[in-house]
């Protein structure tokens, strides 16, 4: 019979050439730098985290987790049976069935990866990809039918040589995509270099429903190490197992602001192109959108060639790495938990603090920073001017307080001048034992650290940690979403260790704990818009709206809120870098609010106030929760046994 | 960024003086702004064979921002913080090879006077060129440069090398610093001789005031004339050339336009 003679020999061929494949990928993967990881641990976590924490992601559209769970599942049983039944020859009439069932299960899977590229959406990228549901369906019809004398259903022999042939060459298709093609770099590369990445992931701790945002820190130590990225290699070994995990979903380009507002960033693209860089060679094989108004196949690099060329062209421009406002979007939504935002940062410290390439206003930013600590060049030593006739209680006197209240940058400008006001008014209504630091404050080193001037942020950082070491508080409250972000997330690394709140989850508490009498608004029809480094990165999504009901305010959701919230466009640096596009950002978020037909806007963040109210009027007003909170507050204060309980300002 | 409008041409040695500067608004220590222009020209001009020399402390880590523009190395002259550096650095340029040495127009700390490179010029006997932007082309020693005039004007120089030019703050904007290089340049160090300055040990330092400024009051009423008024040329046009009058009929000249103007009643 040539099918029994011929199966087992092609099922362990194919079997071998994976292996084969996986050794050379592998290898490739190490030509990295060096990363901690716990081989063993993270090999066993597979199951847990493909299961639990990629399903999570994947889940939110059911379509695909559904079409996935069959064909995945179908597959990894059926190719487990087909090697004991086919291979092995353990011709049980039991296994036949199951083998069967998964054949059955994984062609049904098939259809609806068939289906959805039949017309396909924009972001899912053709080429090869076009071909997977082909090679799925022959798959699972072949071995299905190859199956069908084990299972006892058909006579051994049935259709003769003919049949036998005609099998013989779908297995063929079938195990040289689905088998080797998984190391070799086919379409199914997603799940061998995907299992890995899950289990040697670079930010572990955001698996078990954990969460990893701040940037890692760059060692400064040794002056003679170039710092940064310049180079594929020059990555962790990690880092390059996780780009090789794409799946080219295109999820990312679809969330990508930058992208939507045509400038040259298209999140997908980018790790595509790192891949590129890891094995060597030119894009133009890359079958989706390209970056905006940059044609595919005039880049190409190699693992030890630049990734950018300042003068020429290398494997990816500087304008794309400029282009990210680092919201996370892409990474939020990336079914493979890769790090986009990692990777830009890297590239972008090799740009600034080797080549002195930031471009635009970074420059002068960077330069700013150094000379006065606050990114627009004011004076330091009026940094408490917006305060001038409020009398507030400097730490430097008092030694110690309650909240410690984070000024941030907002200081020196007019328009967060005016939050920042309301929300003293918000505290010192609600008695609290605040203080600030006044002239001894700088700047959280946010701006610096996203432009890749890791230099500058871990000067900034050091120096305000040790200004928060002299003295006593318990809490740090800040208005600001960055600051927040920084001294909550990435100043451990540096050894300062606080707690920190944002003011929306701060006023929430004292509105909680009956310390504020607060009025209604009235009849306002307000949305809300979630800043990325609150939202995010912090997963603070309910605070700020428990707070605007609290004061009476029905939040109108945008089709983008809570954790798939679109960009202001401030982050990253990107205002400063100013990579120009088809549209801008702000415009395109107005656009998401005015959807909503809201009067005002509450926002969280003095970035997201800036860019919001740069768009053209008419539009809602920019108002945030600090003023709306500040506007309905009852000034004078009650006994403090006359508290108001929150279940009756929730009405 | 790119660096690539003037091409180094490899046989001129050009040297930049610079010298610490003070941000203006937080007064720390930085790379001075006009200084760095001339290290700016300097790169554009020698490329990597430029030479950057410092007269005073080779601790200062603030020329450290000088070596991030992508040099490899930092001369400084070591010089205590009161001293007049003319005679050291002019005993190091003369021994040198120097053909073309750039400086900045004045200092941001110190006196500050701008007098250094006009001095130094003497001390050489070279040709001093003011308000530098732009070296056009040299050849058979002789360079063509542009010199910048008030309201965006230009004037076009030709200068037999070697010769001084400090430059003007139209010249090109300083690259940026980056920290790899600023940290990996050397500052080298070489022992000379300190004399001290002797107006500055006498008489003390104070801070200057920023001479008061003529309000100007714009009549224009449109958008046109407000442009106009900004742009224009100064017309002289109410002035008067007094000439071979006796002197009481210039006096009287006199008396009668600043009784106009409003300065006596």
């Amino acid at each position: 019979m040539m099918l029994n003679t011929l199966l087992p020999i092609l099922l362990f061929a194919a079997l071998a050439l994976a292996v084969v494949g996986a050794f050379k990928r592998f290898a490739m993967w190490r030509r990295g730098k060096p990363a901690e990881v716990d081989w063993f641990g993270g090999l066993l976590a597979i199951p847990r985290r493909y299961m639990v924490d990629l399903h999570h992601v994947v889940a939110r559209d059911k379509y695909i987790a559904n079409t996935h769970v069959a064909t995945a599942g179908g597959f990894v049983l059926a190719a487990v049976l087909a090697i004991l039944v086919h291979g092995f020859g353990l011709h049980s009439a039991v296994l036949g069935y199951v083998l069967l069932a998964a054949t059955a299960l994984m062609f049904v899977g098939a259809l609806f990866v068939a289906k959805r590229r039949f017309d396909p959406p924009a972001r899912l990228s053709k080429g090869p990809w076009m071909r997977l549901p082909k090679s799925l369906l022959m798959f699972s019809a072949s071995l299905f039918i190859a199956t069908l004398p084990v299972a006892g259903i058909l006579p051994a022999g049935f259709g003769g040589w003919l049949l036998a042939a005609i099998l013989l060459v779908a297995i063929t298709w079938g195990v040289s995509e689905l088998f080797f093609g998984m190391t070799w770099g086919g379409p199914m590369k997603h799940a061998f270099a995907g299992a890995l990445h899950l289990a040697w992931h670079r930010r572990a701790e955001r698996f078990g429903g954990g969460r990893s945002t701040g940037l890692k820190a760059l060692n400064l130590d040794d002056p003679q190490a170039p710092l940064g990225v310049e180079k594929p290699t020059d990555f962790t070994w990690n880092q390059l197992l996780g780009f090789d995990a794409c799946v080219q979903c295109g999820k990312c380009e679809a969330a990508c602001p930058a992208f939507a507002a045509g400038q040259p960033l298209n999140p997908k693209k980018l790790i595509q192109d790192m891949v590129v860089g890891l094995v060597g060679g030119s894009d133009a094989k890359f079958a989706g959108s390209p970056y905006p108004g940059k044609n595919i196949g005039e880049h190409s690099g190699g693992p030890h060639l630049p990734i950018v060329a300042l003068d020429g062209k290398a494997l990816v421009d500087a304008e794309t790495l400029w282009s990210c406002t680092t919201c996370r979007a892409c990474v939020e939504e990336c079914p493979m938990m890769i790090e986009h935002v990692d990777a830009i940062v890297d590239m972008r410290r090799h740009l600034t603090l080797e080549k002195g390439a930031t471009p635009n206003k970074g420059a002068e930013v960077l330069d700013n920073l150094i000379a006065t600590d606050n990114p627009g060049g004011f004076a330091p030593g009026g940094r408490l001017n917006w305060a001038a006739d409020l009398d507030l209680p400097v730490l430097a006197d008092k030694r110690q307080c309650d909240v410690l209240f984070w000024v941030g940058d907002g200081a020196f400008d007019m328009r967060n001048q005016r939050t920042l006001r309301a929300l003293v008014k918000v505290l010192k209504a609600a008695a609290v034992d605040f203080a600030v630091l006044g002239l001894e404050e700088r700047d959280s080193g946010d701006v610096a650290r996203r432009l890749g001037d890791e230099a500058t942020f871990q000067q900034l950082a050091k120096r305000n940690i040790a200004t928060l070491a002299q003295y006593t508080f318990k809490t740090i409250v800040t208005a600001d979403p960055h600051s927040f972000h920084v001294l909550k997330n990435e100043y451990g690394a540096l050894g300062g260790h606080y707690r920190v709140l944002h003011h929306s989850t701060y006023i929430e508490q004292l509105i909680n704990a009956g310390d504020l009498n607060l009025g209604q608004h009235q009849n306002a029809a307000v949305t809300y818009h979630d800043p990325c480094y609150l939202g995010r990165y912090n997963g603070e999504y309910e605070a700020p709206r428990n707070v605007l009901n609290a004061i009476g305010i029905e939040v109108r959701e945008m089709q983008r809120s809570g954790f798939r919230s679109r960009c202001c466009g401030g982050g990253g640096g990107a205002p400063i870098t100013d990579i120009p596009g088809k549209q801008r950002i702000p415009d395109m978020r107005m656009v998401d609010i005015k959807e909503t037909s809201a009067e005002i806007v509450a926002v969280g963040c003095p970035q997201c106030t800036l860019m919001l109210e740069g768009v053209v009027e008419p539009r809602p007003q920019v108002k945030d929760i600090a003023e709306l909170v500040a506007e309905v507050l009852i000034e004078a204060a009650p006994k403090p046994s006359v508290k108001r309980q929150p279940a009756e300002t929730s009405a | 960024m790119l660096h690539n409008t003037a091409q180094a041409s490899p046989a001129l040695n050009v040297v930049a003086l610079v010298s610490v500067g003070a941000h203006p608004s937080s007064g720390r220590a930085r790379r001075a702004e006009q200084d760095a222009r001339a290290v700016e020209l300097g790169l554009r001009l020698a490329g990597e064979q430029l030479e950057v020399l410092h007269a005073g402390d080779p601790q200062q880590p603030a020329l450290r921002s000088y070596l991030g523009m992508g040099l490899q190395q930092l001369h400084v002259i070591e010089q205590p913080a009161q001293a007049d550096v003319i005679s050291a650095l002019h005993d190091y340029l003369q021994d040198s090879d120097a053909q073309l040495i750039l400086t900045g127009s004045q200092a941001e700390t110190g006196e500050g006077s701008g007098m250094l490179p006009f001095l130094l010029a003497e001390q050489l006997g070279w040709p001093m060129v003011v308000g530098l932007t732009e070296v056009e082309h040299i050849g058979n020693g002789i360079a063509q440069v542009l010199q910048a005039l008030p309201r965006g004007q230009r004037r076009r120089l030709k200068v037999r090398l070697p010769f001084i030019a400090s430059l003007d703050n139209a010249a090109p904007a300083a690259r940026q610093s980056a920290f790899g290089p600023a940290r990996r340049g050397e500052l080298l160090s070489h022992a000379a001789e300190a004399n001290p300055d002797a107006l500055l040990s006498e008489s003390p330092l104070q801070p200057a005031r920023p001479r008061p400024k003529r309000l100007k009051i714009i009549t224009a009423k449109t958008g046109a004339e407000r442009m106009k008024a900004a742009t224009a040329k100064a017309s002289g046009g109410g002035g008067q050339i007094i000439k071979g009058d006796s002197p009481e009929a210039g006096a009287e000249a006199i008396f009668k336009l600043l009784v106009d103007e409003g300065v006596l009643r």
